[in-house]
C-alpha cells in the first residue's frame, strides 16, 4: 500500500529548507503522497529513504510488457479487488497452447487459427494474444525445432516458452531476442539455471509452485519464496503460477494473491498470474477461462480457440475491463454509412458504443446508404440517455442544427428510434421545417424498415 | 518472506431460502462468504439451477434452444414432466408469458390453470414468474400464488410499482418471493425494506438486481451483484441480505450472438456452440458475482455450469 503523506514526512530530512520548491518537508511529503511530486526534487533525501518510497510507490502488481512490437501485451499494474472500485487496468491476455509433440503442420496451422483469430467488437479489435509452446516431448531438439516454426510463422506473436529443462528453454529463447517472451517453468529445482537464461535473454521468468494440480496455501507460501530468491538473482520482471487449476482452488489462490499484493502491499507475490485452463470438453474450458478473466488471470492458456469460444471469452473480457464510471462511447458526428447521397435517410441515435454499432452495423445490413447522426450523451444508452434527461427533444433539435448536416442533405427527415417514439411531437415542433419519422425500436427490424421505404 | 493468507472474516450471511415440498425440496444461499470463497468461511449449499418454461410454446426463442424440448414445449404440463423426470432437474421456473397484453393476453384464471396442472404434474419445486408487464402481473400473479397454495414456491417478480399485492399474495399463500429492481443497488435495497415493512418476513425474499446478457449490459449487472453481497457480509446490511436470482436465459436467447447464422457471421463460429456457451458464460460470471439461484434454458449450458459448481464447492 502507499506511504501517507506523514509517513512519508517521517523520511524526509525535516530541515524545511525549500530546495524542492515547497515551504515545508510536510507540503512537500503531502504532494509526494499524492503522486504529484517526484522525490528527487528533494537533493538532501537519504538512499535509504529514497528506496522505502521507491518500493512503496511501486504499483502493487508489476507492471510487464510481454511481447514488442504492435502486438505487445501490458500485465499487470492492478490496483483493485473489485472493478467498481477503480476499473480493472491491463486485460488479460490469452494464449493458445501447442505442443511441440505435434507434427510440423498441425503446429503451422495451429499458428495460422492465432493469426486469423482477430475479430471487431464494438470498435474494438479483439484476438488470441500469445501462443504457449509446451515442451511436451521433453526433447530438447523438438522444442527447438517447434520454436523454429513459431519464431518463423508468428514472429510477431508474444511467445511462452514453457519448459522445465533449462536446455530446451534455452534452445528456444534463442529464436526470440528482443522479442520480451516469457520463459515458463521455474521452479525450486531449477531457479537459478532459468533465471540466468531469462537474465541473458532479457525474459519474463514465469515461476511455478511444486504443487501444480494439488497446491493451496502452501503453494503460495512456496511461490513467494521462490519469486524472492528469483528477484534476488537479478529478475525483476516475473509471472507467476501457483499451480491452481481446479476451479475452486483457481479462485482462491487469485483472490490471496490479488488481496496480498493489493491489501498487504506482499511484494513476493506482486506479479502478473498464468493460469493453465486447458480442458478436454471445450466448453468447460470457456468457462474455466471465464474464471480466469474475472478472477484476476493475467494470462489464460486455452488447449483449443474455436470461433464461438473466443468471441465469448473476448466479450466477457471486453466487458469486465471497461470503465465502471464512463461507459465506452463514440465521437459525436454524422456519420456515413455506405456511400450516402443528398436524398438518403438520416438516422439519430447516441454516442453508447453498443448502441452505435448495433446500430450502424443494421444499417449496413438494410445496403441502403445512410446518415447516421450520433449525439453524445455520454455514452448512455436510448433508453437510459432519455431517462437520465440527456436524450431531449430540445437538445436533439440542437444538435442537428448545429451540426450542419441540413447543408449536406436535401430533405428534411429524421428518424428517430421507436423506443423513444413519444419525442416525435416535440422535436418537430423544434426542428422547423422538419419531418420526424418514429423507426422501428430494436434495431434489428431496421433493415426491413430502410428497405421498405426505399421501394 | 513467509506468507500469510490475506483471510478475511465477513459478519454478515446471506440467508438460506428453502422452496418445495415434501423430500424434493432444494435449499440455496446461506453462506457467509463471497461466492465459492470456501477457504475464508462456510458456504452450505451450492447454487441451484431452474429450468425455464412457460404457459405458451416457445416460438419466440431461437431455434437452437427450441430443439432440446421439441415434442414437448407445447404443453407446459408434458413440458415440465419432460424437465423433471428425463433430464432430472432440480426446479422449474414457468413463465406466464402467454399473459403479456402484447402476447395472448391470457387471463388470470387461464394462468391460475396451467399453475394447477403444472403442479400436479410434478413434486420438484416451481418458480412461477409472471410476464414482466407491471400492471398485468399483479392480478396473475396473485391468482397464481393462490394455485399454488402451501407447495412453497417462488412468486416473481415484485417490482416497484407493483410489489403490494404481489407480497400480499406470497404472504397469504406461503410463498417465497422475487423482489426486482433495475440495476441499482439502492433500489434493490429501498424495495426489500418496503417489502419487509409490509410484514414480509425478509428470510423469505430473493433479490434480482436485473440480468443482462454477456455483451449487453453484463459488466453492469455483475458490478451490482457484487457489491450487494459485499453490502451483505462486509456491513451486515439485512436489507441486503437474499440470496440472489439470475434470470439468464431470457436475457441471453435475445441478443443476436445467441441468435445469428453462421452463413452471415463466418467469424463468429457455428451458431449452436456459440449459443451454449453464451448462457453458460454469462450463468458462471453471475455466479462468481453472488448469484445462488439461476433460471436458463439450454439444457448443455446446465450440464456444464453444474460440472464447473462442482469443481467450485
Ligand atoms: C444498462 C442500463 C443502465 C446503465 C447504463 C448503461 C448505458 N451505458 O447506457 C445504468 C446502470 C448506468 C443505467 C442507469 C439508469 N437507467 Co438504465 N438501463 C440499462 C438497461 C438494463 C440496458 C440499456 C442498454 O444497454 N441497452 C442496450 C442498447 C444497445 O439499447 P439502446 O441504446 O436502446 O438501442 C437499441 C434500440 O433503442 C435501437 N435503437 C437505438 N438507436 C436507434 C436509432 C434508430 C433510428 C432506430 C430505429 C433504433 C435504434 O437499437 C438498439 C438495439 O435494439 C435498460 C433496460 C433494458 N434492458 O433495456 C435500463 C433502462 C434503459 N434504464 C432505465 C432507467 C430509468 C435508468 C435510470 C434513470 C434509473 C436508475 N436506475 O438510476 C438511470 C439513468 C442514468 C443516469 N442518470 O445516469 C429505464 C428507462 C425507462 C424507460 N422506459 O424509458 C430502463 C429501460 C430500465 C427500465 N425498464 O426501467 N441504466
Ligand atoms: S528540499 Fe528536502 S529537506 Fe528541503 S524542504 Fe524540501 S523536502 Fe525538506
Amino acid at each position: 500500500m502507499a506511504l501517507t503523506g506523514v509517513e512519508i514526512f517521517k523520511l524526509l530530512p525535516k530541515t524545511n529548507c525549500k530546495k524542492c520548491g515547497f515551504p515545508t518537508c510536510l507540503a512537500f511529503a503531502m504532494k509526494l503522497a499524492q503522486r504529484q511530486a517526484s522525490i528527487d526534487l528533494c537533493p538532501d533525501v537519504s538512499e535509504d529513504a529514497k528506496q522505502k518510497l521507491g518500493e512503496a510507490s511501486a504499483p502493487p502488481v508489476r507492471p510487464i510488457t510481454f511481447g514488442a512490437g504492435d502486438k505487445a501485451v501490458k500485465m499487470g499494474e492492478e490496483t483493485v479487488l473489485f472493478r467498481h472500485d477503480k476499473r480493472f487496468v491491463n486485460p488479460c491476455a490469452f494464449a493458445l497452447e501447442i505442443k511441440d509433440t505435434l507434427s510440423e503442420a498441425d503446429i503451422s496451422s495451429r499458428i495460422e487459427e492465432v493469426l486469423n483469430s482477430e475479430i471487431e467488437r464494438v470498435g474494438q479489435r479483439l484476438r488470441i494474444d500469445a501462443v504457449a509452446l509446451i515442451n511436451d516431448s521433453h526433447d530438447v531438439g523438438r522444442f527447438e525445432a517447434a520454436a523454429k516454426i513459431v519464431a518463423k510463422k508468428a514472429c510477431d506473436v508474444p511467445v511462452i516458452i514453457c519448459a522445465g529443462n533449462p536446455g530446451a528453454a534455452e534452445a528456444a529463447v534463442k529464436l526470440f531476442v528482443d522479442k520480451k517472451p516469457i520463459i515458463y517453468g521455474a521452479n525450486s529445482e531449477n531457479a537459478e539455471a532459468m533465471a540466468n537464461i531469462a537474465k541473458t535473454y532479457k525474459a519474463t521468468l514465469g515461476v511455478t509452485a511444486s504443487s501444480a494440480f494439488g497446491g493451496s496455501g502452501g503453494g503460495l507460501d512456496e511461490l513467494s519464496t521462490l519469486t524472492e530468491k528469483i528477484k534476488s538473482l537479478g529478475i525483476e520482471d516475473i509471472v507467476i503460477d501457483s499451480g491452481a487449476r481446479k476451479a475452486k482452488e483457481i479462485i482462491e489462490d487469485n483472490t490471496l494473491i490479488r488481496r496480498a499484493a493489493i491489501k498487504k502491499n506482499f511484494k513476493p507475490l506482486g506479479y502478473p498470474v498464468i493460469t493453465f485452463a486447458q480442458r478436454g470438453d471445450s466448453l468447460i474450458e470457456a468457462l474455466i477461462g471465464a474464471i480466469g478473466v474475472a478472477k484476476y488471470s493475467s494470462i489464460i492458456v486455452l488447449s483449443n480457440i474455436e470461433k464461438w469460444k473466443n468471441l465469448a471469452l473476448f466479450t466477457l473480457r471486453q466487458n469486465l475491463y471497461t470503465d465502471p464510471q464512463v461507459p465506452m462511447q463514440v465521437e459525436q458526428k454524422i456519420y456515413k454509412i455506405g456511400e450516402p447521397m443528398p436524398d438518403s435517410p438520416l438516422l439519430i441515435t447516441t454516442n453508447f458504443s453498443l448502441t452505435y454499432f448495433i446500430v450502424s452495423g443494421e444499417i449496413e445490413n438494410s445496403k441502403i446508404p445512410s446518415y447516421l447522426a450520433v449525439m453524445d450523451c455520454e455514452g448512455l444508452s436510448v433508453l437510459t440517455a432519455w431517462a437520465a434527461g440527456k436524450f431531449t427533444a430540445a437538445k436533439i433539435a440542437q444538435f442537428i442544427k448545429e451540426s450542419g448536416v441540413e447543408n449536406t442533405i436535401k430533405h428534411r427527415e429524421l428518424i428517430i428510434p421507436g423506443y423513444v417514439a413519444i419525442l416525435s411531437g416535440a422535436i418537430q415542433d423544434k426542428l422547423e421545417g422538419w419531418k420526424i419519422t418514429v423507426g422501428p425500436r430494436e434495431a434489428n427490424g431496421i433493415p426491413a424498415f430502410l428497405r421498405s421505404r426505399a421501394a | 518472506m513467509a506468507f500469510t493468507p490475506p483471510k478475511e472474516t465477513y459478519i454478515g450471511r446471506v440467508h438460506a431460502v428453502t422452496i418445495g415440498v415434501g423430500d424434493k425440496t432444494v435449499t440455496f444461499g446461506g453462506e457467509n462468504v463471497l461466492p465459492f470463497h470456501t477457504f475464508e468461511g462456510i458456504a452450505p449449499n451450492r447454487p441451484v439451477i431452474a429450468y425455464e418454461i412457460q404457459d405458451i410454446p416457445p416460438t419466440d426463442w431461437p431455434e437452437n434452444v427450441q430443439k432440446p424440448y421439441e415434442g414437448v414445449s407445447n404443453d407446459p404440463v408434458t413440458w415440465a414432466k419432460f424437465c423433471q423426470d428425463v433430464l432430472k432437474v432440480k426446479a422449474i421456473a414457468l413463465r406466464l408469458i402467454g399473459t403479456h397484453p402484447d402476447r395472448e393476453n391470457r387471463s388470470h384464471e387461464d394462468a391460475a390453470r396451467t399453475v394447477r396442472d403444472v403442479l400436479s404434474a410434478i413434486d420438484i419445486p416451481l418458480i412461477i414468474l409472471g410476464s414482466n408487464h407491471t400492471e398485468k402481473d399483479a392480478p396473475v400473479l396473485v391468482a397464481a400464488a393462490e394455485a399454488a397454495k402451501d407447495r412453497n414456491c417462488i412468486i416473481g417478480k415484485a417490482q416497484e410499482a407493483n410489489y403490494k399485492t404481489i407480497v400480499a399474495a406470497a404472504m397469504a399463500n406461503n410463498h417465497k418471493l422475487i423482489a426486482m429492481s433495475e440495476l441499482d443497488v439502492n433500489l434493490s435495497k429501498q424495495l426489500n425494506i418496503l417489502i419487509t415493512q409490509m410484514g414480509f418476513d425478509r428470510e423469505r425474499l430473493i433479490t434480482d438486481p436485473m440480468c443482462s446478457a454477456l455483451g449487453y449490459g453484463l459488466e453492469y449487472t455483475y458490478s451490482v451483484m457484487e457489491r450487494i453481497r459485499l453490502a451483505a457480509l462486509t456491513q451486515n446490511d439485512i436489507a441486503m441480505q437474499p440470496p440472489m436470482l439470475g434470470d439468464i436465459g431470457m436475457y441471453v436467447w435475445k441478443v443476436k450472438e445467441t441468435q445469428a447464422s453462421e452463413t452471415d457471421l463466418p467469424h463468429w463460429g457455428p451458431a449452436e456452440e456459440r449459443g451454449m456457451a453464451w448462457e453458460a458464460v454469462t450463468a458462471m460470471v453471475l455466479l462468481l458475482a453472488g448469484a445462488e439461484l439461476l433460471i436458463m434454458r439450454h439444457p448443455k449450458a446446465v450440464e456444464v455450469v453444474e460440472k464447473v459448481i462442482e469443481e467450485l464447492i
